[in-house]
């Protein structure tokens, strides 16, 4: 597939560099809001609307905004967004705004928006970066709606909302409630730690595998994560030279 | 009035802990709880930061976006006090408090955008709390986010030296813990 084309920048959010599985970015939310399957495609495609935006709006602006007051210029543009669109879902989807309550305003200190302005909207065309929010907001969505599908199969033996699990299964309500949020999540990320070093043995180079980012929410978008996010970045575009 | 703060208190700290059951400020909670020290250090200036951030805020919604209907903007409003006023803290504590930026300095630049901040804020606001009982709910969850991340810290110290298997070292086994220690927390729901 061609470097850096539309479909490229889709495939590459979707899976080479799924926000969730790949990078483990934005996990605030990810494992507050996935007690259920519809929980978790609803906070995923509000996050992807909001970060298609602000890509597009970075993007735009991008040779308008002067390098010192980046960020703070940055978490303006996604803040308005944010808020547009948690209007947009009080007028017209009132029972998810209920269920997401607090975490939808708390969009704007995801590290995957911030982390996807610094990276790559600050720096690419309008219509690659609009492509790029897309493709990462597709993959954040599937990895929330699979890990609400697993806690709500287990926890509630539901699908969707729908019972498919046979009477005889007794749901294990805790994976519903904050400790499995946790034990999921950790059941996911030593997958991926199995996948790296499976991956190392055989010699492939598994640096973008990421276990958690470190220090702060959306401060990360300065110090770790888009920092990291840059660097992938870059190496391509050393490879595309 | 006293019994209620005291209900927030122990309702934010414990009950409702902020890392545990409600997953804000998770990233400083998995990245800097590694040693106690710095645990504590990240906890104290949490605290710090959070009370301040309520108090400020809980001023502005009230002094400035609620007579002018504004009311709507908050989230815009709150992200940029609580980036400012962090910087603004940091610079303050450099220049007339030398030994409070030497023990808290390094965390500062780290909490500017925490997410716990602006949940703290935005919560006080959703549940209609007054300035002295929003501060009071800002202490409180930060000091749930400082029992946490310590004692996550002392496990995890702990932890080094046991035998772990391979895939769950560093990331998994720490979620695991943290699971664990949810558990514990639920606990405390027979509090109140």
């Amino acid at each position: 597939m061609k470097q850096n084309s539309a479909a490229e920048r889709l495939v590459n959010g979707l899976i080479k560099e799924n926000p969730t599985f790949v990078l483990m970015l934005g996990m605030c939310p990810t494992l507050a809001v996935t007690t259920s399957a519809i929980n978790g495609l609803g906070m995923g495609l509000t996050t992807m609307v909001v970060l298609a935006l602000s890509n597009m709006f970075i993007s735009l602006l991008r040779k308008i905004i002067p390098d010192k007051v980046r960020i703070p210029a940055f978490i303006v543009i996604i803040a308005s967004f944010v808020t547009v669109v948690e209007l947009l879902l009080k007028a017209f989807i009132p029972f998810l705004y209920d269920a997401l309550g607090l975490y939808i305003p708390l969009i704007v200190v995801n590290c995957i928006i911030l982390g996807r302005a610094e990276a790559y909207a600050s720096k690419n065309g309008v219509v690659l970066s609009l492509f790029d929010g897309i493709g990462m907001g597709l993959g954040f969505t599937f990895a929330l709606t699979v890990i609400g599908a697993i806690r709500e199969l287990l926890g509630a033996g539901e699908f969707f909302g729908l019972r498919i699990m046979p009477e005889s299964y007794v749901p294990c309500s805790i994976f519903i409630l904050a400790p499995g949020a946790f034990f999921v999540l950790a059941g996911l990320t030593a997958i991926q730690n199995k996948i790296k070093l499976a991956g190392e043995r055989k010699g492939k180079d598994m640096s973008k595998i990421q276990s958690g980012c470190n220090l702060d929410c959306a401060g990360c978008g300065e110090k770790g994560c888009s920092r990291r996010l840059t660097d992938n970045v870059k190496e391509k575009e050393g490879n595309n030279g | 009035m006293v019994k209620e703060l005291l209900i927030i208190l122990i309702s934010s700290s414990l009950v409702s802990n902020v890392v545990l059951s409600q997953f804000l400020g998770l990233c400083p909670f998995l990245g800097v709880s590694k040693k106690t020290e710095t645990a504590a250090g990240m906890g104290t200036a949490v605290i710090f930061v959070i009370t301040l951030a309520s108090a400020v805020a809980g001023a502005i919604y009230k002094f400035i976006l609620l007579p002018f209907n504004l009311t709507y903007l908050r989230t815009i409003v709150f992200i940029l006090v609580i980036a400012a006023l962090v910087q603004f803290v940091e610079m303050f504590l450099k220049k007339f408090m030398k030994s409070l930026y030497q023990a808290l300095g390094v965390y500062l630049p780290l909490i500017t955008t925490n997410c716990a901040v602006l949940g703290v804020a935005l919560t006080n606001v959703q549940k209609n709390y007054g300035i002295l009982t929003g501060i009071v709910n800002g202490f409180a969850t930060a000091l749930g986010f400082t029992i946490a991340i310590v004692i996550l810290a002392g496990i995890r110290e702990k932890l080094e030296y046991n035998d772990i298997p391979e895939s769950f070292k560093g990331m998994p086994i720490v979620l695991v813990t943290a699971g664990l220690m949810a558990i514990a927390f639920c606990g405390f729901s027979g509090l109140l």
